[in-house]
Order: structure tokens, then sequence, then C-alpha cells
């Protein structure tokens, strides 16, 4: 049972590190422009895409990952000066209507480039087996996606809270205006914030792509997860999308494997087995509407 | 556009679009295209609902990301309510309502605590929550959703008969249509319209603001309600593809190509939505592009929707 539980913690910490790739671009993206971006799950979407076909062309799930981050962050850039830009002085509904536009084109894009049906990406061979941990076996490819997720993680923390640039991102996110009056060219800042976000959309959807499926419609799901850790953690803190993104990973991975069995020891096993996957999935949800009754602004809000 | 304008001119228009739609059937019949007939009925039922997120959205100012929820639990009603035998639109179409006001109350009565974004995302979350709920509940079908035996019985009318149905739908959707024109020029339309303008020197006026969102946030919520007890009917199918958020972005979709805050908007954006679509599908498969780009145009340059290029809209702030 121990055993159980900590896989399923592991598998729930790999998860929310993935999470929080994806939650620390949007979440500085909300900070800084209070832009709601619901196309940062297509940029996942291009990551994974761009990875499956890069590493069939060179071989190499590495050089594929490192491509695909390049091209994505380039693609990001481009998306936010030609299109995005004209949106931040508009309303939120305007912003979720352009994005929601943009979702569809990439949908659409990537199926007639890939076609409809899930593109297969491998796990790399040296990693496909199981290592020993403890007293039990992991996968070792998992065990790489929490080490990466971890790394970039601290990274990103050091970045965003040690240096001068890091600096620029807190101060543009807590108050725009005021960093642009001391002299700080937001816009360019803010360019190389959403283009570094896309490079770590295209890390999680490379790194994930084995472990679900590359398909159209697989940054929809993610999205409102990353919408859900940035919300809960409080808009434009990367502390906030850390904590929020663990607890979401942890919460769900452990919502599903336990609350089945949790149910049964005090419902009949046929109301327990249809009603638990049903809790586990609304848990995380559930876990946000409360923590936004009880802090309407998130647990760490950058401008307070 | 003031309060109290309605124009001799606007007055003519609607009654000449209410003649063509009453019209409809026997035009289709004419040139032997009784098909559409169907379609058209679909469109209404979507112009009923986009019409009931305009009330929220455009009216009360409450950017509400989660409106499939009451639009999918009105289709779940129904069809749940027909598994168990109940079949008369009388008992299954008021029942749908009400669910889905009671599920508004509920949901708006904690949602409406926050502002803002914050608003925007717990209003998606609480409809994610009826999503997962409903796909997981294998009793209610899962994934596959429930199928509707026959269409709800209503008196005299026999709505298997696809025009009958397509005349009920759209007496609702005038029904609908001409009381919210009425509510938007009466004191609760003003007052909450002023609350989408300036909330806080409605409260500082002593207005109970709050009771008045709920309000508006409860009758869009029933009226949706009815569109997806209508939906089902329709389609034959309560899928949780109603539910899903992409049917509220739809619907948002809608809106605003037609008119965030224009009592038409609803109805010009469904129908102009719909078509697109449909024209679109003959094209290409790929007509999302199309809509995506269609879509980015309206979102860039005609903020106020079709409805604010001909002047039906309300004015820019």
């Amino acid at each position: 049972m121990t055993q159980l539980i900590l896989e399923q913690a592991l598998n729930g910490l790999q998860f929310g590190l993935m999470l929080f790739l994806l939650a620390a671009g949007l979440t500085l993206v909300f900070g800084i422009m209070d832009m709601i971006n619901l196309a940062h799950g297509s940029l996942y979407m291009a990551g994974a895409y761009l990875t499956a076909a890069a590493t069939q062309a060179s071989g190499s799930f590495m050089v594929g990952i490192a491509t695909a981050m390049l091209a994505t962050a380039v693609l990001g850039a481009l998306v936010e000066v030609t299109l995005l830009r004209r949106l931040y002085a508009r309303n939120h509904l305007a912003q979720v209507l352009a994005t929601f536009a943009l979702i569809l084109i990439a949908n659409e894009v990537v199926r007639m480039i890939w076609g409809a049906q899930p593109v297969l990406l491998n796990t790399p061979e040296e990693l496909a087996g199981p290592v020993r941990i403890g007293g039990f076996l992991y996968p070792a490819y998992r065990l790489l996606i929490i080490a990466v997720g971890a790394l970039v993680a601290g990274l990103l923390y050091l970045l965003v809270s040690r240096t001068r640039v890091g600096m620029w991102v807190r101060a543009g996110a807590s108050n725009r205006e005021m960093t642009e009056a001391l002299g700080i060219n937001v816009r360019l800042l803010f360019t190389a914030v959403f283009a570094a976000g896309a490079a770590l959309c295209a890390l999680a959807g490379a790194m994930l792509g084995p472990l679900l499926a590359v398909q159209v419609g697989m940054g929809e799901s993610i999205l409102i997860l990353a919408f859900v850790v940035i919300v809960i953690g409080g808009i434009g803190s990367i502390r906030g999308a850390l904590v929020g993104s663990l607890l979401v990973g942890l919460v769900d991975t452990l919502g599903r494997a336990a609350l089945p069995s949790l149910l049964r020891t005090f419902l009949s096993s046929e109301i327990a087995s249809n009603l638990g996957p049903a809790l586990a999935s609304v848990l995380i949800y559930v876990l946000m509407a409360s923590i936004l009754v009880w802090r309407p602004e998130g647990l760490f809000p950058a401008r307070s | 556009m003031g309060f109290y304008t309605t124009s001799t001119p606007r007055r003519i228009a609607a009654i000449a679009l209410l003649a063509v739609l009453v019209g409809l059937p026997w035009m289709l019949q004419a040139i032997d295209q009784s098909f559409y007939v169907s379609l058209a009925s679909r469109m209404l039922i979507f112009a009923l609902a986009a019409t009931s997120l305009n009330l929220v959205i455009g009216f009360g100012g409450m950017v509400s990301f989660g409106h499939a929820a009451y639009f999918g639990i009105g289709a779940y009603c129904v069809a749940i309510l027909a598994e168990g035998g109940i079949v008369s639109a009388a008992y299954a179409w008021p029942v749908a309502i009400a669910v889905a006001a009671l599920l508004a109350l509920f949901i708006g009565i904690l949602s409406l605590r926050t502002r803002g974004v914050y608003f925007i995302m717990i209003t998606l979350a609480f409809a994610q929550m009826v999503f997962y709920l409903v796909v997981s509940l294998k009793t209610w079908g899962g994934d596959d959703g429930l199928s509707l035996g026959h269409r709800s019985s209503f008196g005299a009318f026999d709505l298997k008969d696809d025009t009958t149905f397509y005349f009920v739908v759209l007496a609702l959707l005038a029904f609908v249509l001409m009381a919210l024109d009425r509510v938007a020029h009466s004191r609760f339309g003003r007052v909450i319209q002023s609350i989408r303008e300036n909330e806080t020197r409605m409260e500082a006026l002593g207005y109970p603001v709050f009771s008045y969102k709920l309000v508006c946030f409860v009758i869009g919520g029933a009226l949706a309600g009815l569109a997806g007890a209508l939906l089902v009917n329709q389609t034959g199918l309560a899928s949780p593809n109603l539910l899903h958020w992409m049917q509220s972005g739809t619907l948002m979709v809608m809106i605003v190509i037609g008119g965030v805050g224009s009592v038409m908007g609803g109805v010009v954006g469904a129908v102009l939505l719909m078509s697109c679509e449909e024209a679109f599908v003959e094209i290409s498969p790929h007509w999302q592009i199309g809509l995506g780009l269609v879509l980015l145009a309206v979102v860039l340059w005609a903020p106020l929707g079709i409805a604010g290029l001909v002047g039906w809209g309300r004015e820019r702030e």
C-alpha cells in the first residue's frame, strides 16, 4: 500500500512539474500584460509535433527536443509580435476570442500537415526500461521527466528571483507602467518572456509526448489544467505557479488512485466504482473553487 | 443607442424578419429542400442559447466561461426524464429550466464573489466539474451520451414533425427576444446595464449590486437550460460535447460575431456562424481555418460585431 502511494506520489510529482513548465509562461504572460492566452496549449501541441518530426528526421530524441524548443520559441515570438500585441489593450472577452480563434487555426494547420491520426513519439530506447528505487521498480523515463522538470523549475526560479532580467520580469508583473517609466523596454522584455514560455511549452510537450498521445486537441485538455494552476497560485507569481502545479499534480494523481478504494470502504463497491472516478476528476476543480472562495486572488497574488 | 428609442425602421425590420422565418418552411418546400428545416431549427436553438449568454455577458457584464453547463444540463434533464418515462414537454421542459436555474444560482452565488479573470476562470471550473461528473457517470451514458428515444410530446402539437417543431422553437425564441427587449428597457435592465458600466457607482447609489447580477446570471442559465431541452429534441442525443468548454467558447464566439449587448446579437451571431460552418464544410474539410480567420477579423476590426457595424448595437464605450 505504501509502495503504491509512493509510486503515485512520484507520478503526481512528474505531472505537476510538467504542468509547471506550461503554467510558468502562462502566468507571466497573464501577470505582465494582463492577457488571457488560450493558445498557450497550442504551443504545447506544436512542441510535441515538432519534436516527433525532428526526432524522426534526425534519429535522436535530444536533437528533436532542442529543435522543437527553438522552433516553438520562434513561432511564439512571431505570434506575439504580429497578433497578440494588438490585444493587450483590449478587454478579456476580446482576448479569449482571438486566442480561441488561434486554437481553431492551429488545430487545423496541424491536421493539414500531420493528419488527424495521432503521431507516434517513442520513448528513447535507453530509457524504456524500469529502474529500481527503494523497494520498487519505476520507469526510467518518468524519472528523467522528474529530473528535467525539477532542474528547469529550479533554474527558472533562480532566473526570476536572483537575476537582473528576473527583477525586470517581476517588476513588470507587479506594475507595468511604473516599470516602463523606469526605462525598461517592457515590450521587448515581454516578447522574450513569451518566446521563453513557448520554449518551455515545447519542452513539456516533448517530454509528455511519449506518455500521452501526440494528437490534435492535446493542448486544450492540459491548457485548462494550467489555468487552474495559475489561478490557484495567483496570477503573475512564479512561486504560486510552482506550488499550484505540484498541488494540482499530486491531488489529481493521488485522487484518481486512492478515491475509488477509499470510497469502497464505506460504500457498496458498485456505487464506489461509479462515483470514484467521477469525484476524482472533479477534485482539482473543487480545490480551485474552494481556494478562490477562500482567497479570491489565489495563494500568492503578484499584485498585492 | 439610448433607452426607449425603438424606432419604426427597427420595428419594421423585426416584423419582416419574423415573417420570413414563419414562411421559411414553405419556401424550402417550394424549392424542394425541406431537409433544411431541421438545420433552421438547430440554428434558432443555438440562437436562443447565444441570446441567453448575451444577457449575462452583454447586458450583465459578467464574462461567464461556463455557459455550456446550463445548456448541457437542460439537454440531459430531458433525456434522463424520458428514460424514466416522462416525455411530456409540459413537465420535462420546465424541469430542465428549473434545474439549469438552480445550477446557475449555486454557481452564481459562489462565483460572483470574484472579479475579472478570476470570474472567468471560476465559472469555467464549475462547468468543468459538471462536464466530468456527467462523463464519468455510466448510468447517464458516460462518453457516449444519452440518446432520446422520442421527442417530447406537447399536447395537440406533434413535435415529431420537423416543421411543427420548427414553429415551436421559433415561437419560443420570438417570445424570449421580445421579453429581452422589454427587460433591456425596463428598470431591471437599466440597473443591470449601469452595473456593467460602473459597478462601484451603482453600489454607492445603494443598489443591491450582487442580487441584481445574480438574478441576471440565473435568468441566463435558465434560458440556456430551455435551449438545451430543445436541442436534445432536435438531435435526439444528449452528448457530453454540449457540456464541453469548447461549447462555451462557441457560444461566446456567436455573441461576439453578432454583437455583445445587442438584443439581436445572439441570433445574428448564431445564424452567421452556423451558416459559415455549413458553407465552409462544403468548400474544404479544413473549414475551421476559415472560421478562425473570420473570428480574428471580427475581434480585431469589428469589436461590436455585426450588430455594431449596422448600428443596432449599443454605443462604443
